[in-house]
């Protein structure tokens, strides 16, 4: 999303200024302690605790400085769930895009039923994670799941998906396009309808065809578009956990451990709280060097998207 | 001879429409079909869910996989027996409830603050707030966990709901919604003597409804779908949230599908309908956060 960093009307009257203080204490201070305390406080105590070995309960807390990072940096744990994390987030990524695309283009013709379509794809967007894996795992299941009912049903051997590690986060991935394609689909919709038709006319009167006219003229418009949708969809898939949480636990022989529960496995199962703050700061310069790039291809002005 | 030729004139004609019809038709058509198989894969997961929960136990590995043909409403009975549905739902109803509340209250206050008061360090602050919306969640989770835990929070509504009464988000989405609105009006309002937050109550908020609304959706589904933060600050069963009671019970009855999917019915239901019923709203508010600026 873009804000607008631009201040309102600087021709205030005196009396508008001299009261705004007050007023501005009472608007913000229920904010600003509810945020100080659960997001800005934390941020600098995370920074804190990455420096500890702690357990997060015993009095013992011992400062040892940066061996926490030097420990992760250097762990298969970490470069394991970096690959993992990785192969999600492009999965998810390019087949969600294609897919909102496609559905967006095929939308875009204008037909009557566009409120039915678009109802239908974007439910699983709105559906609980939690929920969405719990069918989806049943789905998977090797014995009566949809999935491999049908493939057997065509005469396809269908593998073990969740037990198996090769077929494991092909099939998490599967769930993630699900819920994202409605998302992509919603906002290409939205480009598609800012392009004028002029564009199109003129594309015509020069002869060319519909698939010239999507390849010179749709695509290239769409651009900003699709960047929005990829670093949305990056940043999204890179913080992924619930449906690992529900599906797979993690596994099998850690095939599906994305960074986040990595995360949430040391702090959580372990209570190694120094180890597992220093993962997410791991985390935080993975988004960070992300968000960089976006300010970069989009333009830090006088409008920033976060 | 001249009336047999206009007869093949005519029908000439009606052929060269009907041609022309069909091929308006043709990829009109084709495009529906396209549509609808795509649909038909993305609602599969819904029907083979409500298929299964009301499948007689026994017959669960059998046909038919989509349409309910059985009605066993007694999986529900069962399901809401096995495990405390009724207080999830109250437990996320109190949470969700309140922080929908909180987050259109205070974001709204934060919002109006930002948007048209001045005072020292206001764009300073609007940046400390912007900023943090670049941190991922996991960074704070450990923290935040801390701090409930200090405060003597585990196994409370509190710790469900105060971490989350505002957002950086919602403060965001309200302040560029005010600042379209002229500032004319409340400075008149301000020279009848109407205090600031009469203008905020009178003038602001009255002429914020689709941006109030789609902060109050999606805080709603926020709320109602979220998951990591009430696994970490809830241990008793009896505080947990749909979702979180969801995956426990997924956990115990994992094999039993009848009775998990009338479960997974139960939780995925509400988020549902809020969406279906608010889902012009929903739509625009999405084009509004994620395109316009």
């Amino acid at each position: 999303m873009m804000v607008h960093l631009t201040t309102t009307s600087r021709r205030l009257r005196n009396r508008w200024r001299r009261g705004d203080l007050p007023a501005a204490v009472v608007c913000l201070l229920p904010a600003a302690i509810i945020f100080g305390t659960f997001n800005i406080f934390p941020i600098l105590y995370s920074g804190y605790l990455s420096l500890l070995e702690w357990d997060g309960l015993s009095a013992v807390r011992e400062y040892v400085g940066l061996r926490n990072y030097v420990e992760l940096l250097s762990s298969h744990d970490l470069w394991n769930s970096l690959r993992v994390t990785v192969y999600y987030m492009s999965g998810v990524t390019v087949l969600g895009i294609a897919a909102g695309l496609v559905v967006a283009l095929a939308l875009n013709k204008g037909t009557r039923a566009l409120p039915f379509y678009r109802a239908v794809y974007f439910t699983p967007v709105v559906t609980s994670t939690v929920a969405a894996a719990v069918v989806w795992k049943y789905l998977f299941d090797p014995g009566s799941g949809f999935v491999n009912v049908f493939l057997r049903s065509i005469g396809i051997h269908a593998p073990n998906w969740l037990s198996s590690p090769v077929w494991a986060m092909p099939a998490v991935i599967l769930l993630g396009v699900w819920k994202r394609l409605g998302f992509n689909m919603v906002i290409y919709l939205a480009g598609l309808q800012s392009i004028p038709g002029e564009f199109y006319d003129a594309a015509k009167v020069d002869g060319a065809g519909s698939w010239a006219r999507f390849r010179y003229v749709t695509l290239p418009l769409l651009t900003p578009v699709t960047l929005l949708l990829v670093i949305m969809s990056v940043i999204d898939s890179f913080l992924v956990f619930d449906q690992i949480f529900v599906m797979t636990n993690g596994g099998p022989l850690q095939s599906t451990e994305v960074i986040g529960f990595l995360l949430y496995r040391y702090a959580f199962r372990y209570f190694e709280l120094g180890y597992a703050s220093s993962i997410g700061w791991v985390i935080f310069a993975v988004i960070f060097v992300i968000t960089l790039a976006q300010w970069r291809l989009f333009g830090f002005g006088r409008e920033v998207r976060v | 001879m001249s009336q047999h030729r206009s007869v093949s004139q005519l029908s000439a004609a009606t052929v060269w429409q009907l041609r022309r019809k069909a091929s308006r038709w043709l990829p009109r058509m084709f495009l529906h079909i396209l549509l609808l198989a795509g649909g038909s894969v993305v609602v599969l997961p819904f029907a083979w869910m409500i298929t299964t929960s009301l499948k007689p136990l026994k017959l669960t590995y059998s046909p038919p996989y989509l349409f309910p043909t059985h009605f066993e409403w007694h999986n529900y009975v069962i399901a809401w027996k096995a495990a405390p549905f009724l207080r999830f739902y109250l437990n996320t109803t109190i949470m969700t409830v309140c922080i929908v509340t909180g987050q259109l209250m205070l974001c709204s206050m934060a919002a109006y603050a930002f948007a048209r008061l001045r005072f020292p360090g206001r764009d300073l602050l609007f940046l400390v707030f912007l900023g943090t919306m670049m941190v991922p969640f996991h960074v704070t989770l450990i923290p935040s966990y801390l701090i409930i835990h200090r405060l003597g929070w585990i196994d409370t509504y509190q710790a469900l709901i105060v971490p989350r009464l505002v957002s950086a988000f919602g403060i965001f989405l309200l302040r560029q919604y005010f600042l379209t609105i002229p500032t004319e009006l409340d400075e008149a309002a301000l020279l009848d003597g109407c205090s600031r937050l009469g203008v905020l109550w009178r003038i602001i908020l009255p002429l914020s409804q689709p941006a109030l609304s789609a902060l109050a959706i999606f805080s709603f589904l926020f709320a109602w779908n979220d998951f990591l933060w009430p696994l970490i600050v809830t241990n008793d069963p009896l505080m947990r949230t749909i979702q979180l009671g969801l995956a426990m019970f997924q956990g115990k009855y994992g094999t039993r599908w009848t009775y998990l999917m009338a479960g997974t019915v139960t939780a995925t239901i509400p988020g549902i309908i809020v969406f279906l019923v608010g889902q012009k709203r929903f739509i625009e508010g999405i084009a509004l956060t994620g395109l316009k600026g």
